[in-house]
């Protein structure tokens, strides 16, 4: 039905180059009708791929826009101090962003330095080392922490991991890293489980399933052939990892490690459980902080006053460039690493 | 099939009536009075059949959504000063009031047992007294043995009615606290931790040993929370309660001229719990729709009727009669529709 409807339509359109297609070619044959039609429909599937493409774009610039018009009255008032300013302060109306993208990037780093390195030893576990009938089981455990939603993470974190943290392990680690000098600054102030450190391990928690999973897809789409004649040469596993697999994969990883970095950066109710939510700059990573996301998600429900709500929209331009900046770094990375194997070869 | 399409038409057609009927009110604002409002909204439409949309968006979204006229009224816990109200042609009155009560979670202590003062609390927030057996406090409470460890101060992320009504009152105990910080629905606060929500501060408080922070007076029961008694403007110690919450807005001199413009803080009265404050509605001065504006008014004056004893199994205080009838006043001197006509005329 829906078939014969879209045929009527899409005869009727064009008729007339139907018509003339089939004067220019073969006399009016059967089979010549068949072929044009056949164009046609081709036509309009291009078109409808090329308008569905456009729409992203459309909606794209229309979001920049949009963030751009309702950010306008902050970037007058404020201009570039916008960004260089600690101070966030509803009464006199003085905003600045500082602490914001700090807390948004000091916790998505955290999350990458300990999500990384565990994801990726999950993906090795899963592709190499795994007896195979636990690779399956394991598998889908990770897929399912990736389907968890946020909010779960966040309370989690709230109640049941920052009092263990507070308790067991943040005395234990202001009284060893916080010795050390030059980085014991990081572990100082009051132990409360909650903070920029939580709000991290958190995030590293939440994008680990995310790393993991494609890291273990790109992993197990190297060709055996290759790996067994690493193998055969007597290269250990560790080997045929580190010069094999992942030369062969690192644009994969690469990838999924952006995946992740998205994900923490633009993470929002679990980094609102346990950050702090504290508009204060502080080194140590004990004490709380804000994120822009999580910002935005506590103040814009009561924020009254033009230049309030202008000056949060603002951090939510700030957000989507800094997002759009690190896909076009890894953009530019993996671009680079295309071009060193063209050499390499 | 076509039986099938055709139930789910005829059952899209029936939700479609019953969700636009005519006379269903819609509301938006505050999320403070939304439990008490939806509570009653349920009440209100077993006993007339008309139904009450109120979504708590928050008190400035309430602001902004009645000025924009998309719904019949708005809510704010923080009044409108007069200026404002007659510049956007609203009139405003209170619903319900509740206590904001600061919390604390020190080791030993009982519920009400440790007694502050205005400026001593301010001082608190401040950052000025770090200790809890700092001399400021241990003065208040002779006999009481306070532990030598930092305070760590707990205070809302959120924008709040709850931290308006705080901050209001260190304004006024606290010339420090004026003018540094002031008094908003959110503040640049000077130290401390985050928590969203009433719950989210109240879960803090509860795992941060040594610290102190406020939450609405419901949130006290529920979580059963350790209260500070605070001495109030007449010098007495007060603890929190329905009685003190009461007395608050017994001894402020209510007038429609201001357009019920009252903070409760900082109020006279022996018994004035110091952190009280009224939630108010918003509806404009001038109805384009009378029958419809006087269902609005008709659902207040239905819940200042019945809706004590839901407001107070939800630990919101009612208002006191005399107040209400000052507001029904009000409703007939000042909400008229397009011909100048009052719209509400009951007793």
């Amino acid at each position: 039905m829906r078939n014969n409807f879209l045929l009527a339509v899409i005869t009727k359109i064009s008729l007339a180059r139907l018509q003339s297609d089939a004067a220019k070619t073969m006399p009016a044959t059967h089979t010549a009708a068949k072929l044009n039609r056949q164009r046609l429909l081709d036509w309009v599937f291009l078109k409808a791929a090329w308008f569905f493409t456009a729409l992203v774009f459309v909606l794209l610039a229309a979001l920049l826009l949009s963030l751009l018009i309702g950010s306008w009255p902050a970037m007058q008032a404020f201009g570039f101090d916008f960004l260089f300013s600690t101070q966030w302060n509803p009464v006199t109306e003085k905003f600045g962003a500082l602490v914001p993208i700090i807390g948004t990037l000091v916790t998505s780093l955290i999350a990458l330095s300990i999500g990384v390195p565990v994801s990726f030893g999950i993906a090795l576990f899963l592709t190499e080392l795994s007896p195979p009938w636990l690779r399956r089981p394991l598998g889908t455990a990770i897929e399912l922490l990736a389907g968890i939603p946020s909010i779960i993470y966040g309370m989690w974190g709230l109640f049941v991991f920052a009092p263990f943290f507070a308790k067991h392990i943040q005395p234990g680690m202001q009284s060893t890293l916080g010795e050390i000098a030059g980085i014991g600054f990081l572990f100082e102030g009051a132990v409360m489980g909650i903070g920029m450190l939580t709000a991290g391990i958190i995030l590293a928690i939440m994008v680990i399933p995310f790393i993991a999973s494609v890291i273990r897809d790109v992993f197990e789409v190297v060709p055996a052939m290759l790996k067994e004649s690493a193998y055969a040469l007597g290269a250990t596993t560790w080997e045929v990892i580190w010069y094999v697999v992942l030369p062969y994969t690192k644009t994969g990883v690469v990838g999924g490690v952006m995946l992740g970095l998205g994900r923490a950066l633009g993470e929002t109710m679990a980094v609102t459980f346990v950050i702090g939510n504290a508009h204060q700059l502080h080194a140590s990573l004990f004490m709380p902080g804000n994120s822009i996301a999580s910002a935005l998600a506590n103040e814009f429900t009561e924020a009254d006053g033009d230049l309030y709500t202008a000056a949060l929209i603002e951090l939510g331009l700030i957000l989507f460039l800094i997002t759009f900046v690190v896909l076009a770094c890894s953009k530019i990375l993996l671009l680079r690493l295309k071009k060193r194997e063209g050499s390499l070869s | 099939m076509k039986l099938q399409f055709g139930l789910m038409l005829a059952s899209a057609a029936l939700l479609f009536t019953t969700h636009t009927s005519a006379a269903d009110i819609t509301g938006a604002g505050a999320t403070f009075p939304y439990p008490v409002y939806a509570k009653w909204a349920d009440a209100y439409k077993k006993a007339t059949g008309i139904r009450l949309n109120y979504q708590s968006i928050g008190s400035g979204g309430g602001i902004k959504q009645i000025k924009a006229k998309t719904v019949d009224f708005g809510a704010s816990d923080k009044p409108l000063t007069v200026e404002e109200l007659e510049k956007n042609g609203l009139t405003q009155f209170p619903t319900v009031i509740g206590g904001v009560v600061p919390v604390i979670n020190v080791e030993g202590m009982q519920a009400g047992q440790i007694k502050l003062t205005g400026a001593v609390l301010a001082n608190i927030f401040l950052g000025k007294i770090k200790r809890w057996n700092d001399p400021a406090i241990t003065g208040l409470n002779g006999g009481v043995k306070l532990p030598d460890s930092n305070i760590a101060v707990v205070h809302r992320a959120d924008g709040s009615g709850t931290t308006f009504l705080f901050t209001d009152y260190l304004s006024k105990v606290s010339p420090e606290w004026k003018e540094k910080i002031g008094a908003d629905a959110s503040v640049a606060w000077p130290i401390g931790t985050g928590g969203k929500g009433n719950e989210g501060v109240a879960n803090f408080v509860k795992q941060i040993k040594n610290s102190i922070g406020y939450v609405e007076a419901a949130y006290v029961k529920q979580s059963k929370m350790n209260y500070v008694q605070l001495q109030n403007r007449d010098g007495a110690y007060v603890i929190p309660s329905e009685d003190s919450f009461k007395a608050a807005a017994i001894n402020t001199q209510w007038s429609m001229t201001t357009g019920f413009y009252e903070i409760l803080t900082n109020k006279p009265g022996q018994d004035s719990w110091p952190i009280t404050g009224a939630t108010f509605v918003l509806m404009h001065q001038s109805q384009e729709n009378p029958a419809h504006a006087l269902e609005v008014l008709k659902f207040f004056e239905w819940a200042y009727a019945h809706g004590d004893e839901m407001a107070l199994a939800l630990d919101y205080i009612p208002l006191p009669d005399d107040i209400v009838k000052l507001i029904e006043d009000a409703w007939r001197t000042r909400i008229k529709g397009k011909d100048g006509q009052a719209i509400y005329s009951a007793q």
